[in-house]
């Protein structure tokens, strides 16, 4: 048993210019009620020191499992099964737990994928930073509270030492990552494992912890592993590439050969549906019919569906004695969505998108403003109206997973609408079920399957299927596309396009990714603090902001600068 | 600032918390009152013990009584009458023995509460102890066991666990009286016997949220900065999964005092068990009465100490209620 400090001081000194880290054959199976599954499949990375190696892949394509293996933090049911992976001279697949426990924090840091969940709700900042440095007795019971509060300056958090005494509740996402990359770098590990670091953040948040997590490990010479499902991010910032699909590494090489060259199908698929890698609104207006060449600024000659104007929403603070307090959620805004037009709000979290949304869609009263809809005032509907006013205007929801009744069939879920409003007899009500299915693209055999045996995309189609279903005149999309693989995003936005062109509905398409906007919207309205600071056609935001808000969301989107020239590669025509 | 606006968010929750254990004991007594009132007998009848021959009793005497004890006023107005007095701490006097209720009551109090208190204290314990090893232990096999253990609890009759303890522990190997209120010694076996199911409930709930803590991204980051397996239950989960083993604690309160009738006659013991059985089977509504607000009030003083530390155990729960959060948490 005295493997131990044999490991540790073999792993503390490879000098030599070889790999830091080295997966070899690396395989990792779940069980499950069905046997066995292989969600990685012989998978070889390496990772030199210093060096930053992005794995990129779709979900479902083992990229997660697989840099959770290396540091063996597995969930009870999966396991390596074969392979091997060494750090330094050591091999951590055959070390003992107490060991792993010594290159865990020390050597080998993980940082998380989401930040909300990823810290301990009941426990202040400062511990929870401190607490990787009492393990690994880089602190003392007395210096730690200091300690935790220089690396969490480090990590580029304001008022480290207020932050400290905090609770994570009491943090922004994108303070709380901040924490996590505190935690990650504390102990001055070799290597950092960073699982979609910044997938749950806004684009500008994202850009700015990225930078500071670039800066900082160039500085100590951190090698990072940067797992992502965004071509965009690991263009931005890896030296090379590992592009993972269905268990396998079907593609590595350095960034520019990869992006520049992709050799292999998937690789390519995954380039061309990359929203941010693209220049233009091309792919999805291919779809549609001659309308949209050039994405026209809303023609103002179009019919007006519904019209908001000067709309405002206050929420009470909660009361902490003095005056009582308000929170402008959506302040003065105006617009008017058009038949057969597409306007996005767009955004970053808390800007007031969703609530502007809901105010139109009257699931909230506005506190000031008025809203028509196709020429009839609706700001105080009630009743009857009020329930007409739901039938011409549907909403499609962010999460596919969340929306759909699990224990309804897909069957009964696209036609709930249909009976809620006594549309139709039975007969009337299945066959319209098929023909909304067959219109979002899904085999009719999936009508008496649940929401669960369906895959995102899938679910989101259906979901598309239920808000058709009583033929509305508007549909609000609120993030539609945010919560799916890249593949199946692109698929999704050219379905509501071209049901678009067919049907003339009109959308007001919610969403923080300028990106996915770029690809189907007509006109655009950025928001900030409650208030759309620049609202203009497509195309022309895209290549002339004024604002300077708008400015510095374009600047964010990753993969942008290197875009220009792997973006149009041609490659990426299917 | 800050500080201020925490303090008086506390003061609001501690306002409400109040208020609401106000509400609940005023709402048992008067459910208690109206249902003891149009329930079937007459308080009257049952200070003779049972039937009014009217050879013993003269009709005259009956109406001096119910005068005496107001029943001939209108309901409301007793109601009204018996709040007031009730509020003072009165409730009147036990309609079989004279004493007034609440000496009867404060008479009865010390046994049953060193019964009860050390029954909760052993459930926790126990039942902690037993969630906490089977939420920490790797084998598989170990863990099935432990946790089936609380079910098994769960369903032994509360009178049967305590016949058993009787048997082997005191008449076959005398290590604890059987009966009798006598010291610490007494009270081991009924306060063992009195802990079993709620000790069962304290380990399910608190085994139940601790494995479900375990599968918490927060525990994986705990894992990534080399914490044992032990720092992970002493350090995140054990806090975290606290919070429902507090409701079922508190709950427990109201389970132990149902349960010390059933014990303290088993033990033979005095108590408010006794108390209550003696009140029930003589009619002695006064003495019901009072059993049911007492027993009210001490579910509320207990759920009101625990909705009072909920607050230390999660800093969140003063900054929920009615709030919207931190709605502008923007920026990094």
């Amino acid at each position: 048993m005295g493997a131990a400090t044999v490991t540790r001081a073999t792993i503390a000194d490879p000098d030599e210019e070889s790999a830091l880290l080295q997966v070899r054959d690396l395989s990792v199976s779940y069980r499950t009620h069905g046997g066995h599954i292989r969600a990685v499949r012989g998978v070889d990375l390496d990772v030199r020191r210093g060096e930053v190696v992005a794995v990129v892949g779709e979900s479902g394509s083992g990229k997660s499992t697989t840099s959770h293996a290396i540091i063996r933090l597995l969930s009870d049911t999966g396991s390596i099964d074969t392979g091997s992976v060494r750090f330094g001279s050591g091999e951590l697949t055959g070390m003992s737990e107490r060991e792993l426990r010594t290159v865990r924090g020390a050597q080998i840091s993980l940082i998380p994928q989401d930040p909300a969940v990823s810290l301990n709700p009941v426990q202040r900042i400062g511990e929870q930073v401190a607490e990787v440095l009492r393990i690994h007795g880089l602190s003392t019971r007395h210096t730690a509270r200091a300690d935790a509060i220089e690396v969490l300056e480090r990590a580029g958090l304001p008022d480290p030492a207020t932050r400290a005494r905090q609770y994570p509740h009491e943090l922004s996402g994108g303070m709380r990552q901040r924490v996590l990359i505190a935690i990650a770098i504390a102990a001055g590990p070799k290597l950092i494992i960073a699982d979609e670091p910044t997938s749950a953040l806004d684009v500008t948040v994202q850009r700015r912890i990225l930078d500071h997590l670039q800066q900082l490990t160039a500085q100590s010479g951190t090698a990072v592993l940067l797992v992502t499902h965004d071509l965009g991010v690991a263009a931005d910032r890896a030296r090379r590439i590992v592009v993972m699909s269905q268990g396998r590494v079907v593609e590595a090489g350095p960034t520019r050969e990869v992006l520049d060259n992709p050799r292999h199908e998937y690789t390519r698929r995954l380039l061309a549906s990359a929203p941010s890698l693209n220049t233009a609104y091309s792919r999805v207006s291919a779809s549609r019919v001659s309308a949209a060449e050039v994405p026209a600024p809303a023609a103002p000659g179009a019919e007006a569906v519904a019209d908001v104007a000067h709309l405002v929403k206050d929420f009470a603070l909660p009361h902490t004695g003095g005056p009582r307090r308000a929170f402008r959620a959506v302040d003065d805004v105006s617009f008017t969505l058009r038949r057969g037009q597409t306007l996005a709000l767009v955004g970053e979290s808390g800007s007031g998108k969703s609530t502007t949304a809901r105010l139109l869609l009257r699931l909230t009263d506005p506190s000031a403003g008025r809203i028509l809809f196709g020429g009839l005032d609706v700001t105080t509907a009630r009743g009857e109206q009020l329930r007409q006013l739901r039938r011409r205007a549907q909403l499609i929801y962010q999460n596919p997973y969340a929306s759909l009744d699990p224990r309804l069939s897909i069957g009964e879920v696209v036609s709930e609408p249909l009976r809620v409003f006594k549309v139709g007899d039975r007969a009337a009500r299945v066959a319209r079920v098929r023909e909304l299915l067959d219109r979002v693209a899904l085999p009719s055999t999936v009508i008496n399957r649940r929401p669960a045996e369906l895959s995102g995309g899938q679910r989101q189609r259906v979901a598309i299927a239920r808000a058709l279903a009583l033929r509305p005149e508007l549909v609000v999309c609120d993030e539609p596309v945010s919560a799916l693989d890249l593949s199946v995003q692109a698929q999704v936005l050219a379905l509501l396009a071209e049901l678009q062109n067919e049907l003339g509905v009109a959308y007001l398409f919610i969403s923080h990714d300028l990106a996915v906007v770029r690809q189907i919207a007509h006109e655009v309205a950025v928001m900030q603090a409650g208030r759309i600071v620049e609202q203009r056609g497509t195309e022309e935001l895209f290549t002339d902001p004024t604002h300077e808000y708008t400015r510095e969301l374009l600047a964010a989107i990753p993969g942008r600068g290197a875009g220009s020239t792997w973006g149009r590669h041609p490659g990426h025509a299917r | 600032m800050e500080d201020d606006a925490i303090g008086s968010a506390m003061r609001r929750y501690v306002t409400r918390r109040l208020a609401q254990a106000v509400g609940v004991l005023w709402a048992a007594y008067t459910v208690s009152f109206f249902v003891l009132y149009y329930l079937p007998g007459d308080p009257v009848a049952a200070m003779f013990g049972g039937g009014l021959d009217s050879t013993t009793v003269s009709p005259a005497q009956i109406a001096e009584l119910r005068h005496r004890y107001g029943f001939d006023k209108p309901v409301f107005v007793q109601y009204i009458d018996y709040l007031g007095k009730a509020v003072r701490g009165d409730f009147g006097n036990s309609v079989s023995t004279g004493r007034s209720v609440t000496a009867t009551l404060a008479g009865a109090l010390p046994q049953t509460f060193a019964l009860a208190g050390l029954a909760l204290l052993l459930s926790v314990v126990i039942g902690g102890a037993l969630a906490v090893s089977a939420s920490y232990t790797r084998r598989r096999w170990l863990r099935q066991v432990l946790l089936s253990l609380p079910s098994l609890g769960m369903s032994l009759p509360t009178f049967w666990v305590g016949l058993m303890l009787i048997e082997l522990l005191s008449f076959r190997i005398g290590l604890f009286p059987a009966f009798g209120d006598g010291g610490l010694r007494g009270l081991v076996l009924p306060a063992v016997t009195l802990a079993v199911p709620p000790g069962a409930l304290v380990a399910q709930v608190l085994a139940k949220s601790l494995l479900a803590a375990l599968d918490e991204p927060y525990v994986q980051t705990a894992q990534s900065k080399g914490a044992s397996r032990l720092r992970i239950h002493l350090r995140h989960t054990l806090r975290n999964a606290s919070l429902p083993t507090l409701t079922v604690v508190g709950l427990i309160g109201g389970q132990l005092l149902a349960n010390a009738v059933v014990v303290e006659t088993v033990f033979s013991r005095e108590g408010m068990g006794r108390v209550t059985a003696n009140a029930v089977t003589t009619q002695d509504i006064p003495l019901v009465q009072g059993v049911v607000v007492f027993g009210a009030l001490v579910f509320v003083l207990l759920n009101l100490i625990i909705d009072l530390t909920y607050p230390l155990l999660d800093p969140r729960i003063i900054a929920t209620p009615g709030s919207r959060g931190a709605i502008a948490g923007v920026g990094a």
